[in-house]
């Protein structure tokens, strides 16, 4: 199973490569939501995919799955959630200003500026 | 009273809350931002006699046992650049009155500032690796905040930049941490220093080594990864240039020395010497930088590259000296690099230009200034009774030590480079025929720039000439780095 895991983390990484260098802000921004997918799989993979149970107290179970895996990811999510919500008003902003989302252009049009 | 050692980061946490409040009262921001860092300031200093005199202290919370809750340490190593941070922070605010304008003060510009304290302070602080993450994330989305604010062109293009460099870091770094969980299956980093210990280092372990030192040299802008520094430094504001010249890049710098000194010491052949190259090759790109520019702030900005280059220099020789040494240079250039960017700021104020050849004859009419300047300069290239010499002395003692003599020589010559660099800003602005100036329509709004700015130069002349005083503290902290053991028994208490 987590042969599998990595082979899917893997593609989410080679397309957030992928789309982090193309030229538009919202591919890139995508490409980053891909990133931190890939990541948050990645901790839960590497915590180990074993255990039955959720990680609650109940009666009678003895095998659960890792709890800390799960609570960095719980963690990593809200903080890529505010960054990336961040990311977005400012690359709407930078496009009200600048008009447009092409990096290209940006920096063309901050040149001629100078 | 062992909880004390969380007033770093308490204290301008809850006054970021508290100025949150009433964002439109300057007047109220700026009174309370001051009386919190000044209390900071003095609850770090007296807890750096605490630690000199009583050892490390730890605390862990909520009373759970070593390994299991997140514990924070507060060892020389820390302690020293926490108290830095908060002193830069409190003349940074001084300068920050009349520099940064009263429509971003009104704009959450104060608490920005204190939580990005808040972060850094957390970061230094922190025994557990996923905390030292958040802290890294508690900082940089402050200093989002304040690269963006105020939303001209030039800062929008750039935040877009600086954004994208570090969550690119951030999720490497996640990715780093979950392989070393996957190795070692512990996050407290005492437990890891041990774990790696009994593990005798394999491969994998060097391999996440180098993995950090990406993720790290990221936000410490070290040579291949550099390239994001210069053009998202120079957009935002001076003051807020300041507090990121003297703080952001050092906490990555830290957090290689920690994981340097900490967890990677059983096979240091390969990481150490990778480590030692890229110090050598980040010097010479700042250098190249430095040269290439006639923007003031540029030139300031390069020499933050070339300082990362020297401290890590003497991380990566693992003796005595090079420890010491890397930490007396990184309080002192934490401390000059805020000086030089409120003094070039205060040239871009009355100049109205940050182009070096539109300058000219400053010195005619702010002669203060222009000496001010010079003996700044001075202290960043190293020259012996001021701040940048000893650490610089024993770093290059600790690379012939190691026997490294052509590295050693070098980061010698390299101070050349930085002193011609700095030079230029000299020679090209304040001496040569005067040009014209931005009329001075109030000689005291200049003053009240140059107050904290002297005050900060002058702090430095004091590190310099009291360089024996500071000593044994120095030694504590080389002591820890040097010795894992020291760090591990205290927090472990075996």
């Amino acid at each position: 199973m987590e042969v599998v895991m990595s082979f899917a983390i893997g593609f989410l990484f080679m397309a957030a490569v992928y789309l982090i260098l193309s030229k538009s802000i919202l591919r890139i921004i995508i490409g980053t939501g891909l990133l931190s997918h890939g990541a948050h799989l990645l901790i839960l993979t590497m915590g180990g995919l074993g255990g039955e149970a959720p990680p609650v107290l109940a009666d009678g179970v003895t095998n659960m799955a890792d709890p800390l895996p799960q609570a960095l990811i719980l963690t990593a999510i809200v903080i890529s959630f505010g960054v990336t919500a961040f990311f977005l008003v400012l690359a709407y902003r930078a496009y009200q200003e600048l008009g447009t989302d092409n990096l290209d252009e940006i920096r063309r049009i901050l040149a001629d500026d100078d | 009273m062992t909880n004390f050692l969380l007033t770093p980061i308490i204290l301008p946490f809850f006054t970021a809350i508290l100025l949150m409040f009433a964002p439109k009262k300057v007047y109220y921001q700026r009174v309370v931002t001051l009386v919190s860092l000044i209390l900071t300031t003095a609850c770090a200093v007296y807890l750096i006699q605490t630690i000199h005199t009583e050892g490390i202290q730890v605390v862990t919370f909520g009373n759970w046992p070593e390994p299991f809750g997140i514990t924070m340490v507060a060892d020389m190593v820390a302690m020293l650049l926490v108290t830095t941070s908060v002193i830069v922070a409190l003349f940074t605010v001084w300068y920050s009155f009349k520099s940064i304008g009263i429509e971003r003060e009104k704009f959450f510009y104060y608490p920005g500032v204190l939580l990005m304290l808040t972060g850094v302070n957390g970061a230094f602080l922190t025994g557990d690796i996923f905390n030292l993450f958040v802290f890294f994330e508690v900082l940089l989305m402050a200093s989002y905040l304040l690269s963006v604010l105020g939303g001209e062109k030039g800062q929008l293009r750039e935040s877009i930049k600086y954004i994208l460099v570090n969550v690119i870091s951030s999720a490497l770094f996640v990715i780093t941490v979950a392989f070393l969980y996957s190795v070692v299956g512990t996050l407290n980093m005492a437990d890891i220093s041990v774990k790696i210990a009994e593990l005798n280092q394999p491969g994998i372990i060097t391999t996440i080594g180098v993995l950090f030192l990406i993720v790290f040299g990221l936000k410490a802008a070290i040579f291949p990864l550099f390239f994001w520094l210069p053009s998202a430094y120079a957009a935002p504001p001076v003051p807020v240039l300041a507090l990121f010249g003297a703080l952001l890049t050092k906490v990555g710098v830290y957090a290689i020395t920690r994981t340097y000194t900490l967890f990677f010491v059983h096979d240091t052949g390969f990481t150490h010497t990778l480590l030692l190259v890229l110090s050598c090759l980040t010097i010479l790109a700042g250098c190249i930088g430095a040269l290439s520019t006639f923007n003031v702030k540029n030139i300031i900005i390069y020499n933050i590259v070339i300082a990362v280059g020297v401290i890590l220099y003497g991380v990566a020789q693992m003796n005595e000296d090079g420890l010491m040494g890397a930490m007396f240079y990184i309080v002192h250039d934490m401390f000059i690099k805020a000086a030089l960017f409120f003094l070039v700021g205060i040239m871009i104020v009355v100049t109205g230009t940050a182009n070096l050849k539109k300058m000219g004859g400053i010195m005619r009419t702010y002669p203060t200034l222009a000496w001010t300047y010079l003996i700044a300069a001075f202290g960043l290239a190293g020259i012996p009774p001021l701040s940048g010499f000893i650490g610089k002395m024993l770093i290059v003692e600790g690379g012939l030590a190691a026997g490294n003599l052509w590295s050693s020589l070098w980061i010698l010559l390299s101070s050349l480079i930085v002193l011609l660099s700095v030079i230029r800003i000299f020679i090209y602005g304040f001496w040569g025929e005067a040009k014209t100036l931005v009329p001075k329509e109030s000689r005291t709004h200049y003053k009240q720039l140059l107050i904290p700015s002297m005050l900060l130069v002058l702090l430095t002349v004091a590190y310099g000439v009291g360089a024996e005083w500071i000593t044994p503290y120095m030694q504590d902290a080389a002591e820890v780095l040097l010795h894992p053991s020291v760090y591990t028994d205290a927090v472990l208490k075996e």
